[in-house]
């Protein structure tokens, strides 16, 4: 059984976001594995360390330019055995879902993060299941493969769901899947020098939307004190000024 | 041409979210001066399913089919392909929840449309489709414009308002072709009852302020008292305190309720970024420098131990 | 010249600071009140492969260069020096003097043990009378034959309790002065070694610090560290090395108080605005800085000199000595702009202060590094 893990390359969760000249202002932004595509990594790992073992190699894949090879080998340096990287700017979800399908077609399960923390949406995943005509399932917070049997549990409102699927799959994971992302061992940074990395040529294919222009969210107002002696009065303005109770 | 919103039920009921999603679409269709469409999947009981007309729907298609008991996304998409081909639907409005999501980016390959998640509001022009839209999880927002003829959105909850528009709505069964489902529910967990964090209106939370899982009690004193949902931040489901399903921010749950309150959260940027659209936000922390209070409507510094049991009272 | 780091370097920095980001800074108050050591986070460490960080890799080291420790080191005593000095000792004194002066019986046995993090290393040269001076050993070491027979008493000595393998200086021929000096691996649980109390240091004080009391300790012959009367030279030799990593301790400490306090700065309000928008905060802010970056380069050259076999001894004296003082300096600094929230240890600038102090003192203290560089200097 082969996994392959699809890295979105992304500004680090703690970036404040500048806009300038009507895109991301990348100075200063440290780019980071998307994290949920981290913990799909950390899954597959784990997976592939299993006693009983069933999956016999994992691979990576990242749609982007050269400057996204840092974020691929730190993803090698963590274990897995082999990358691609597709060489275009990711635009839309489409696009990237399109040309992951280049590679992911060959593989048994596609894990993809549930949501991109950048503008490409939360859609990839089902893209490209819908366009590799595979199974999927989404919102999925833990895998476990029993035999041949594929078993993952997904969050429902208010519960959750154990789905067998068959195979191959693409799965959307989210929170819950690992616990926490790994951190590369010199071992595995040393070793990630001599691990594939293949670069892929782009398929050419529309974008089926467009990022006009960007706006940042409007500047809070004061946030008004209310006395830590005078808790009343904050019932009070919830009341009648906020209306919200 | 119509707009086509999917009525999602639980347990044959529906939420508010789908009369939102009803009222949204509504004042597209009136400006298009095309039809609503609703669709039900599942079994919803006659009446429920007519209340969809109160919010404008102009036709109700519905299927009881026994496939549409579990979700599937393929199930799913291909009963929404089918409707949305019968009904040329030009615009597809779905919710912002895991089904939603998962349902809008199948559909965009299956009919070459775009899709546009998490919008914010109407769309500022319809040929061709351009509309607002969260992005970096609430940090900015981008003006999207949508290159095919069909546009698919997901709504951010709560950024429509929801109105009653009384109208003569036909309701029609469909008749699907279903593919053979590749995955099988085996078991679903449900605890009944109890108030899901993304319907709330009313949101109470905690953070490492409160120094451990076993002080949880007056927070759901105070969440009891407002009927509000409880909510953590990320080190508290990571220390395990409280389970992750209740962690609110970038890499947890989105929110966007009328009332959030925080408690002992100092507002990382990450959690900001998870309760930014939250209608009223109230902060209590002992820091007067917390980074919550920038983004907070109503702000105590004070000690939560002390102040939390007082607002409890206080509400009663 | 080149100053850009390698994609390497980058994810071993940030692989460190991920690490104490997230675990070690969860009980770093905690442990410097208790005075506990960190065995767990030693543990991970090891597991990560940062004790034997410039080792070969064929003894399970990884094989990096010292430009990767100084940026390693620096993140993780950014949050915890103490972690930072326990990695220090193992990396710079003990996993590199055995791999570069033991011979392959020494190296096979001891280092893959070192390297992983199952086995932490002490090094014991300073003594009560004569700190670092490796010259004036009282410390002695009778050759019997088939074994040497150990005496004496060691101070101030790093990992001394959780240490398992001990690189001890001792003097085996007193007429022959500093020739006369032999290094000795030691199995710490050899009869006759007996611990003081644990120290109750002003900082760092997650790191186990004691003396150690030898009472004919009997060391087999095999053990001795190159040949005999090299134990001076393999001393002063490991040391170079090892003010790299005080250095770049030193650098880290200086660091994370700086982080702090523009953390704090940007937060804090006074006067109606943003401290960090007062001249008097945002100048001193700028003189950390400085004195920041100067140190990490004088930190970065001796490591490229050493990393390129080329002589590093007064560099690394320059390093240590100048980090060391501007560590005193930016964290005394950062502890002002606190105000009275740095007083107190909740905010961490005090503690960093504390640790800095002692960076100025242990191996070889600021006074004992500006004797190295003169002498090179005033040197015909």
């Amino acid at each position: 059984m082969k996994i392959l893990v699809c890295l979105g390359n992304v500004p680090d969760t703690t970036t404040k976001i500048k806009i300038s000249d009507n895109k991301l202002d990348a100075t200063g932004i440290q780019w980071i594995i998307n994290p949920w595509d981290e913990l799909a990594l950390t899954r597959a790992m784990e997976l592939k360390e299993d006693a009983n073992n069933l999956v016999d190699g994992v691979s990576v894949v990242s749609v982007g330019l050269a400057s996204a090879e840092p974020t691929i080998r730190k993803a090698l340096a963590i274990g897995a055995d082999e990358a691609f990287r597709i060489d275009c700017e990711p635009t839309d979800a489409f696009f990237t879902a399109t040309q992951l399908s280049l590679v992911a077609k060959d593989f048994d399960i596609v894990l993809t993060g549930i949501e991109s923390s950048d503008y490409n949406g939360i859609s990839v995943g089902g893209m490209l299941a819908e366009i590799i005509g595979s199974a999927s399932v989404s919102a999925v917070s833990s895998l476990n493969i029993d035999a041949d049997k594929i078993i993952v549990s997904r969050e429902i409102d208010g519960g959750k769901e154990t789905v067998s699927t068959q195979l191959p799959v693409v799965l959307t994971v989210q929170k819950g899947i690992a616990k926490d992302p790994r951190i590369p061992a010199m071992r595995g940074i040393m070793m990630a020098r001599q691990k594939p990395l293949k670069v892929i040529a782009a398929t050419s294919t529309a974008n089926l939307t467009e990022i006009l222009k960007f706006e940042m969210p409007q500047a809070k107002g004061k946030c008004k004190m209310v006395d830590a002696e005078n808790v009343a009065e904050l019932v009070n303005l919830l009341r009648n000024e906020a209306k919200v109770i | 041409m119509s707009v086509l919103i999917y009525a999602q039920n639980w347990d044959g009921k529906f939420k508010k979210s789908v009369y939102e999603l009803l009222s949204y679409g509504k004042k597209i269709a009136e400006n298009n001066g095309t039809e609503l469409i609703a669709l039900s999947l599942g079994n919803v009981e006659k009446d429920e399913l007519e209340s969809l007309a109160n919010y404008g729907a102009d036709k109700i298609y519905f299927s009881n089919n026994s496939a549409f008991e579990s979700f599937d996304n393929e199930i799913f998409t291909a009963a929404l392909k089918q409707t949305a081909e019968k009904v040329a639907a030009k615009e597809i409005i779905l919710l912002h929840n895991n089904e939603g999501k998962a349902l809008g980016s199948h559909l965009s390959v299956a009919l070459k449309a775009g899709f546009v998640s998490a919008a914010v509001a109407l769309p500022e022009s319809y040929s061709p489709i351009t509309i607002k839209k969260k992005v970096f999880t609430g940090k900015a927002f981008a003006h999207v414009k949508v290159n095919s003829d069909i546009a698919i959105l997901t709504l951010s909850p709560n950024s429509f308002e929801i109105k009653e528009i009384a109208s003569a709505a036909t309701t029609e069964e469909m008749n699907f072709t279903l593919p053979t489902a590749k995955t099988k529910v085996e078991s679903r967990e449900v605890s009944k009852g109890k108030l899901l964090l993304t319907d709330a209106d009313l949101v109470v939370s905690g953070g490492r302020g409160l120094k451990s899982g076993e002080n949880w009690g007056m927070l759901e004193d105070l969440a009891g008292v407002l009927g509000a949902a409880l909510a953590c931040s990320r080190p508290v489901s990571d220390e395990g305190w409280r389970s992750h399903t209740e962690h609110v921010g970038q890499t947890g749950k989105i929110i966007a309720p009328n009332l959030y309150i925080a408690v002992g959260i100092s507002g990382a940027i990450q959690h900001v970024g998870g309760i930014s659209s939250s209608k009223c936000i109230v902060a209590i922390n002992k820091d007067p420098d917390a980074p919550i209070f920038e983004v907070a409507d109503y702000g105590i510094v004070g000690d939560a131990f002390k102040i939390v049991p007082e607002l409890t009272a206080a509400l009663k | 010249m080149n100053f850009e780091f390698t994609e390497e370097q980058l994810m071993i920095r940030d692989a460190a600071r991920d690490y104490v980001q997230r675990e070690a800074i969860k009980d770093v108050l905690e442990r410097d009140e208790k005075s506990e050591f960190p065995a767990k986070h030693v543990k991970a460490l090891g597991e990560l492969g940062f004790l034997g960080m410039m080792a070969d890799p064929k003894y399970g080291g990884g094989g990096m260069d010292t430009v990767s420790y100084v940026l390693a080191m620096e993140e993780i005593s950014k949050v915890d020096a103490s972690l930072g000095v326990i990695m220090s000792v193992n990396n710079s004194l003990v996993v590199w003097g055995l791999q570069k002066y033991g011979n392959d019986f020494q190296k096979d046995k001891y280092l893959p043990a070192l390297c992983d993090g199952r086995q932490i290393g002490a090094f014991l040269l300073s003594e009560p009378e004569a700190g670092s001076d490796a010259s004036h050993q009282h410390t002695t070491a009778e050759d019997k034959g088939d074994y040497y027979l150990i005496n004496g008493t060691k101070n101030w000595i790093t990992n001394a309790n959780s240490a398992s393998v001990y690189l001890v200086v001792a003097q085996t021929h007193p007429e022959k002065k500093h020739k006369g000096i032999n290094a000795f691996i030691v199995d710490k649980n050899s009869p006759g070694i007996s611990l003081g109390p644990h120290e109750n240091k002003m900082g760092m004080r997650s790191s186990d610090t004691h003396s150690v009391m030898f009472t004919d300790v009997k060391v087999p012959k095999e053990n001795r560290i190159g040949d005999d009367g090299f134990g001076f030279t393999f001393a002063m030799r490991v040391l170079e090395g090892g003010r790299i990593g005080i250095a770049s301790q030193a650098l880290g400490i200086a660091g994370g108080a700086m982080e702090r306090a523009i953390a704090y700065s940007k937060e804090r309000k006074s006067f109606g605005t943003e401290i960090s928008n007062h001249q008097a905060i945002a100048f001193k802010l700028a003189d950390m800085a400085v004195k920041i970056e100067n140190a990490r380069n004088l930190c970065l050259k001796a490591a490229w000199l050493k990393d390129q076999h080329k002589p590093f001894g007064i560099f690394s004296a320059m390093a240590k000595q100048y980090a060391a003082d501007i560590a005193m300096e930016v964290t005394t600094e950062a502890v002002q702009i606190h105000g009275g929230y740095g007083y107190v240890k909740e905010y961490h600038v005090e503690r960093l202060m504390r640790e800095a102090k002692l960076t100025q003192i242990y191996e070889g203290t600021s006074e004992v590094q500006k004797i190295i560089i003169s002498r090179d200097l005033l040197h015909d």
